[in-house]
């Protein structure tokens, strides 16, 4: 199952090598990652969008928390929280296709950001379907360019069941 | 007043007690040797090789407990420790490397005998830091030192620029670490303590799995402590080796791949696991799905990631080992009452042990021709009265060594088992040695990896080190050709060493005493000749070269499914004489 695996660090040299290191020595999976610093300018957090069975996300958690910068590490999935992801798409625009192009935006609420006399540039910020949504909306009027900035998420504040509850309570 | 870089540097080390390093120079850390050079209190031993001076920091930090410490160049003096920090990391051995950078205006530049260092050593280190600044070298010292020797033990590389080694600082020692991310847990968790106490209680068919945490964490008393308080048979891994007396009666020895037949067997019919400080390695587990499929499993670890990565424990305790067993041993002297019914209760356990014990204990045939390798390792644990420091290098003969030397006492096994580095046993021996002086250290070796750091028998007569090196010598990779006896069809590929040198003559170019057995009979009296001498002794034993190692579990297979001895037909395929033939076609030794 797909989690999401927040880590927060100490903004020191050399610290987002070891943690990338250490999904890639030891064979595990990074499907998207971001990091930045957060509130307190000496810590960043890196977010890391990863798979694997229970027993291989148990030695993920294990293993970042083992490294000496990192103050802590959370499996958002175990919690109910909020992520969000935003992409940059670059379409063509033949004539005939620029409505179309807003129109589908527009569902999305997603923005205009750019646009030259061939494409338009589309900014869309939300959770990963309905960023995949809109990808695959504007697909078919082809898609020149398309840059993702990895997901990042944050726990909600009032308790909800965990989205692994939930998806054990659906299946 | 302010100090140069180098002088912070020396300081520290006093601070932390250092009393001897080991390395070589190089252009950019000139400064440190100079520094390091007029002064009395920190030794630094030069070695031929840099591999060597990591392995001597190894050896020096196994039979201490305290860190090594290694000082080499940038480039070329930082990629030579590099097996030396993986071998360390491997088996959780604290060491504080020190290495030189180029200038930090040059760093990324290519610049002459630059190598990223902290990014070499990232996958094989505990943690490693680039000191940018001189202000920072105090505080980053003091850290390295604390992280390499506290929670579960590790290599840690300090990468020291040279300006940084000539800017000046104030100096000042700090008193206390503060790593925000770093807080390793050592006392156990008391609930999870308990419940393993009584799951201990009710066993009727328990087995203690010693391993290399348990030397980590002085606990070898505890460990004697429970054995006896619940009469629970022990074995232990190869790095386990010295945590319980080898000739105890609950002993049963070293368990895994050439552990002893009863080991395995208790192991594969337990139904409690009790695992201290040891981690379910490959070698000891054999086929996972077929490992100990009735026992429950408590496992003592101070690293959680040590915990369910290759066995599920169903009673997982968090916490050094000596501090856990202190609490469960209170525990269980108050539960068990009534001594006499415990012994009664595991009787037939105990008696099911002694009879594996019995059915298929240790053995070898030594005849009047040739000398079997197991028979002098049998010699030097008479003679030596069990006594003394063993370092021994990697194949047959550590296998040898760690079956037939059963040490009684912590840190006298010092062994490359992680990692297998074959060069380790000769320097990790003159580290020992160089820890204490007066004590009796050997190096039990065969001639492959004992070509592969020789040169380090220099830093021995250099710096009078007097190991006594027993050197099996049988013409040989010896367990690379095991391995094609029994999986290869007996084609020898690139196991035979040809032509080898003379190693008296070579102990004697060294300036070393070199001494040589060729005859079984001669193995006592070459033996009692070496250890009367005061300095080093190289002492050239020419072995059975076909004799193989034995118990064994092949990669692959189960526990208890051991290869007790050599299949029959291996045996007539070698005395035929046809791989012995080929064989001579080397210039390599063979029995006469
Ligand atoms: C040729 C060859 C053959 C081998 N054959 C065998 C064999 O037959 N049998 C065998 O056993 N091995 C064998 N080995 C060695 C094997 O590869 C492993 O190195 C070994 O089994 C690991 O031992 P260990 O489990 O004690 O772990 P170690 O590597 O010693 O690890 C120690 C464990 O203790 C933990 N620890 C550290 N400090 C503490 C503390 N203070 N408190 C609590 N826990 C702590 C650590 O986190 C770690 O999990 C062989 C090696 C070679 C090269
Ligand atoms: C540095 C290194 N290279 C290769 C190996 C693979 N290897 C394991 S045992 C062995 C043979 C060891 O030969 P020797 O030192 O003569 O010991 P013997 O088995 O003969 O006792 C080899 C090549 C290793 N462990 N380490
Ligand atoms: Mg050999």
């Amino acid at each position: 199952m797909e989690r999401i695996i927040s880590v927060l660090v100490e903004n020191k040299f050399g610290v987002l090598a070891r943690v990338a290191g250490l999904f890639s020595a030891r064979g595990y999976n990074i499907e998207s990652l971001s990091v930045a610093p957060t509130l307190d300018p000496t810590t960043s957090m890196i977010t890391i969008v990863t798979g694997g069975d229970e027993r291989v996300i148990e030695q993920i958690m294990k293993q970042l928390n083992k490294v000496v910068e990192v103050l802590k590490v959370v499996d958002m999935t175990e919690t109910s929280y909020l992520d969000r992801e935003t992409a940059l798409i670059k379409v063509h625009t033949r004539p005939d296709h620029r409505d179309e192009a807003i129109r589908i935006a527009d569902i999305f609420r997603a923005k205009i950001v750019d646009s030259s006399p061939a494409t338009y540039t589309i900014e869309v910020t939300g959770d990963v379907d309905k960023v995949e949504a809109l990808i695959n909306m504007l697909k078919p009027l082809g898609i020149k360019e398309l840059i993702r900035t990895g997901r990042i998420a944050i726990p909600r504040e009032a308790k909800l069941p965990s989205r692994r509850e939930q998806q054990t309570a659906k299946a | 007043m302010k100090k140069t870089g180098a002088e912070i540097f020396v300081e520290c080390l006093k601070e932390e007690r250092v009393k001897v390093i080991f390395g070589i120079p190089g252009g950019v850390v000139l400064k440190l040797f100079d520094v390091l050079h007029q002064q009395k209190d920190v030794e630094v031993v030069l070695t031929r090789h840099e591999q060597g001076a990591a392995h001597m920091a190894e050896g020096y930090a196994k039979a201490t407990g305290k860190a090594g410490v290694v000082l080499v160049t940038s480039g070329p003096g930082m990629t030579n420790i590099v097996t030396g920090l993986a071998d360390a990391y491997m088996d959780s051995i604290p060491l504080v490397a020190f290495t030189g950078q180029v200038s930090t205006n040059l760093i990324g530049n290519d610049a002459f005998q630059e190598a990223d260092n902290v990014g070499i050593s990232r996958p094989c280190t505990k943690h490693n830091v680039l000191v940018k600044d001189v202000n920072d070298l105090a505080r980053t010292i003091k850290e390295a030192f604390y992280i390499a020797t506290t929670g579960r033990p590790g290599p840690v590389l300090v990468d020291i620029p040279k300006d940084v080694t000539t800017d000046k600082a104030e100096f000042k020692y700090p008193e206390k670490v503060n790593l925000r991310g770093y807080n390793p847990t050592y006392e156990g968790n008391k609930h999870q303590i308990k419940q393993a106490a009584d799951e201990i209680m009710k066993a009727q068919k328990p087995v203690i799995y010693v391993g290399g945490g348990a030397l980590f964490s002085d606990a070898a008393d505890e460990i004697l402590e429970l054995a006896e308080i619940t009469q629970i048979p022990v074995n232990m891994t190869l790095m386990g080796l010295g945590s319980f007396p080898g000739t105890h009666p609950l002993s049963m020895g070293m368990l895994g791949m050439h552990g002893s037949y009863c080991s395995n067997m208790a192991m594969h019919h337990a139904d409690l696991l009790i695992a201290v400080g040891a981690r379910f390695d490959d070698r000891v587990t054999g086929k996972l799905s077929d490992f100990c499929p009735e026992a429950r499993v408590i496992h003592i670890d101070i690293d959680p990631t040590s915990i369910k990565k290759n066995v599920l424990a169903h009673i997982p305790i968090v916490g050094d080992v000596k501090a856990v067993l202190r609490q469960m041993n209170v525990l269980l002297r108050s539960m068990d009452g009534n001594q006499k019914d415990l012994k009664e209760r595991r009787r037939p356990w105990r008696n099911q042990i002694e009879e594996w014990k019995r059915a298929h204990p240790l053995r070898y045939h030594q005849d009047d021709k040739i000398t079997k390798p197991q028979y002098v390792i049998d010699k030097l644990f008479e003679i030596t009265k069990h006594e003394g420091i063993v370092a021994t290098d990697v194949g047959q003969h550590q296998m040898w060594a760690a079956q037939y030397f059963k040490g009684t006492r912590p840190r006298t096994f010092i062994t490359s088992g992680g990692l297998g580095t074959m060069g380790f046993g000769l320097p990790a021996a003159l580290g020992a040695q160089k820890a204490y002086p007066d004590r009796l250290v050997m190096c039990i070796t065969s001639e492959g990896s004992f070509q592969m750091n020789l040169q380090e028998l220099a830093t021995a007569a250099g710096h009078k080190l007097p190991v006594k090196i027993v050197l099996l010598n049988n013409g040989f990779h010896g367990m690379v050709r095991q391995w094609q006896d029994l999986f290869y069809e007996g084609r020898y590929a690139s196991s035979h060493l040809g032509k080898i040198p003379d190693f008296v003559k070579l102990a004697d170019a060294y300036g070393i005493y070199g001494l040589r057995a060729l005859k079984p009979a001669e193995v006592e009296p070459v033996l009692r000749e070496g250890f009367k001498h005061k300095g080093p002794v190289l002492m050239d034993f020419h072995v059975d070269p076909f004799e193989n190692c034995y118990p064994m579990i092949p990669a692959g297979g189960a526990q208890h499914e051991m290869v007790l001895e050599d299949p029959p037909e291996l045996r007539r395929t070698q005395r035929s004489g046809a791989a012995k033939k080929k064989a001579e076609e080397g210039e390599g030794v063979l029995p006469a």
